[in-house]
């Protein structure tokens, strides 16, 4: 199932990834929009009430989310739909620990394996705690993607590659998503550093909001990843959020395409 | 688990796991920083130069010892067994809060760190933590639930005076638990300068253990004078619990006497039937937030509900995960009182003892008073008076219709 994930960044070009929170508006559609526009990675939020990692865009998108009654099932509902619509767009899940856990890792992993979810990212699940949900990823064919960090030393790396499947996300600044971005010698240190220690592809994320941003990251990493500046878009737009979200994505994708 | 350790007093493992609890559930930003908190936490404790200067500070700045205290108009009014209480209520700030400031702030400034942050709830640790800010001439922000604000309004002002910097959390229902996630989401953006200060013994490894340790001078101070007062250990010990540091802090130096019961008083709101309820053991399931495993109040799918209590220290929807472990390991029992059991007990504590308590405690308090009439005359039981009333007058003046 991971074919797809690793088709995905043996592309020549690098990889755009998108983020929206599932649940928030029409997902199906602005899912769609995002696969017109070129993304080349689908990730799709599952919504909590308490997400400690996320800036004020992606905690409102929770809010409005859960607000609209968005179950587990109904993210599970989501991705098997994507996946019939779509049989080649790598789809992620990206969340948090308790609402991935709440039923058991099995369930859980069963659940993604049967949805065509490609890979999974639980924010609060470090490599010392793999076992809480990497075990059983891993038997269903479900990639747990992690994340390293500019606090991730060399000394820590290899514990964070160990288990890794999928593709190394690279958090570009210490801190919560959607605020400043890093500078950019520091995020091509980091890439740099990154590749020499795994062939995982490397995809950039947190903070890059305009083509500028990712056409420069992508001159260096296989991946950017956008995800507040989306979601702001749904945010604001409601029921005409899918048009504004593929011309977004359009100009995102343009930039990291044609960056190298 | 299948069979009984050979001591209660050995937990956490390695990993910062208390049998199944517990752990380290941080993003990856976090991770480092955790561990390198935890190298810090174990050489202060092998450094008796750390522990000289908690104790001197807890004896001169907090007034510790805090006395034991025989309650007998209350023993009398109940008719059952001796009611005493360790009176921590006196501490310097009005909670036992601040032994665990104590403890963390040493730290941070032993790790070089220079900004301090803490979420609160009912105000009293971030009272605690603005004032050995104060003390350490440290800046000092406070995340405070907006909703809380409204309820605690004395301790925000007091926060104000020693210099602290209050920051209104309006995300969920603005209280406690929001409160921690914009502590976390500040930990995360300003690692290289700042220590979080957590206020009970939940969070990621090693906080549970930590707050428990410094805590535990509650403990350690009961069982010296119970035995120089009386020359026994107590039948029983209650306390309340929150995220449950002051019961932990009482209940660790007594953990491997088996004669000693211990009952966790958790806040039953409204009533543990409905949704009305802080009681995270007795009405939650195992779950991970802010990052441990523990039992939480949470739906289905794994979504976290807002506790409820009349008490603004008691309605946050964990526990600490060494509850987890002492629930399930039968060593400590768990019981809940709802608001209107404790505003009662609040007002008898008023008026048998000339003692305003903190509405957390008169849980515990309440819990007393229906054990008490249970037992017999000559058997004894310690509660934790963990904190004044002072600031919940207001609180209690509006459930009881009066104007102020
Ligand atoms: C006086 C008092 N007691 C108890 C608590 C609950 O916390 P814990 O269970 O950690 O003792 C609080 C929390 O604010 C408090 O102020």
């Amino acid at each position: 199932m991971t074919d797809r994930l690793s088709t995905a960044f043996s592309a020549p070009r690098p990889a755009l990834v998108c983020f929206v929170t599932a649940g928030d508006g029409d997902t199906a559609a602005n899912l769609d929009a995002l696969v017109a526009g070129g993304a080349d990675v689908i990730e799709l939020g599952m919504p909590f009430t308490d997400p400690m990692a996320d800036g004020p865009a992606i905690q409102a998108a929770n809010i409005r989310s859960l607000g609209a009654g968005t179950t587990t099932a109904d993210v599970f509902a989501i991705a098997a739909a994507f996946r019939a619509r779509h049989p080649v767009v790598p789809l992620v899940l990206m969340g948090y620990a308790n609402p991935m856990v709440r039923r058991g890792p099995d369930w859980f992993a069963d659940q993604c394996a049967a949805a065509g979810v490609d890979g999974v990212i639980c924010v609060d699940i470090p490599p010392e705690e793999d076992d809480a949900l990497g075990p059983q990823l891993r038997a269903k064919g479900v990639a747990p993607i992690r994340l390293a960090t500019p606090t991730t030393d060399a000394a820590r790396l290899p514990r964070v590659l160990e288990g890794s499947e999928g593709f190394l996300y690279y958090v570009s600044v210490a801190g919560i998503t959607g605020q400043q971005q890093a500078a950019q010698g520091s995020i091509e240190e980091a890439v740099a550093r990154l590749k020499s220690a795994t062939d995982l592809p490397v995809a950039v994320g947190f903070g890059v909001r305009t083509p500028e941003q990712a056409e420069a990251i992508a001159k260096v990493a296989d991946g950017v990843v956008v995800g507040s500046a989306l979601v702001e878009l749904v945010g604001e737009h409601c029921g005409d959020a899918p048009q504004h979200l593929r011309a977004l994505t359009a100009a995102l994708a343009e930039a990291v395409h044609t960056a190298r | 688990m299948d069979s009984k350790p050979n001591s209660f007093r050995t937990q956490p493992d390695e990993r910062g796991h208390f049998g199944d609890y517990g752990g380290r559930y941080v993003a990856e930003t976090l991770m480092p920083l955790v561990l390198e908190l935890e190298r810090a936490y174990r050489a202060a404790q092998a450094d008796p130069a750390f522990k000289a200067q908690f104790d001197d500070l807890l004896e001169h700045y907090v007034g510790r010892p805090s006395p034991l205290y025989f309650a007998e108009r209350l023993t009398e009014a109940l008719g059952g067994a001796q009611v005493w209480f360790k009176r921590d209520e006196l501490n310097h700030t009005g909670a036992h809060k601040i032994n665990n400031c104590i403890g963390q702030i040493l730290l941070a400034i032993r790790m070089g760190k220079t900004r301090i942050i803490a979420e609160t709830g009912a105000g009293q640790h971030g009272v605690a933590t603005a004032t050995v800010c104060a003390r350490f001439g440290l800046p000092c922000v406070i995340y405070m639930g907006a909703e809380d604000i409204r309820r605690q309004q004395p301790n925000v002002f007091r926060m104000k005076l020693l210099g602290a910097e209050i920051v209104p959390v309006t995300s969920g229902r603005g209280t406690l638990k929001d409160a921690m996630n914009e502590g976390l989401r500040d930990w995360v953006a300003n690692v290289h300068d700042t220590f979080y200060i957590i206020g009970t013994a939940a969070g990621p490894h090693p906080y549970p253990e930590m707050v428990r340790d410094f805590q535990s001078v509650i403990g350690k101070e009961a069982r010296q004078q119970m035995q120089d007062r009386v020359g026994r250990l107590p039948d029983l010990l209650v306390a309340c619990i929150g995220g449950g540091s002051n019961a932990l802090g009482l209940f660790h130096p007594f953990l491997d006497d088996p004669e000693v019961k211990m009952l966790g008083v958790e806040a039953a709101g409204h009533g543990l039937d409905g949704d009305e309820h802080a009681a995270s053991l007795l009405g939650g399931f195992p779950g991970v937030l802010h990052g441990n495993k523990t039992y939480l109040l949470q739906d289905e799918d794994g979504q976290i509900t807002e506790g409820h209590s009349i008490s603004a220290g008691l309605d946050y929807p964990g526990i600490g995960p060494e509850h987890a472990w002492l629930k399930e390991s039968g060593r400590v029992e768990y019981t809940a009182v709802i608001d209107d059991e404790a505003l009662e007990a609040f007002q008898l504590l008023c008026r048998t003892e000339g003692i305003i308590p903190a509405l957390e405690p008169a849980h515990a308090i309440a819990a007393v008073q229906k054990r008490a009439k249970e037992m017999d005359r000559d058997a004894i039981i310690l509660a934790n008076l963990c904190g004044r009333g002072d600031k919940d007058i207001f609180t209690v003046a509006e459930k009881l219709g009066v104007e102020i």
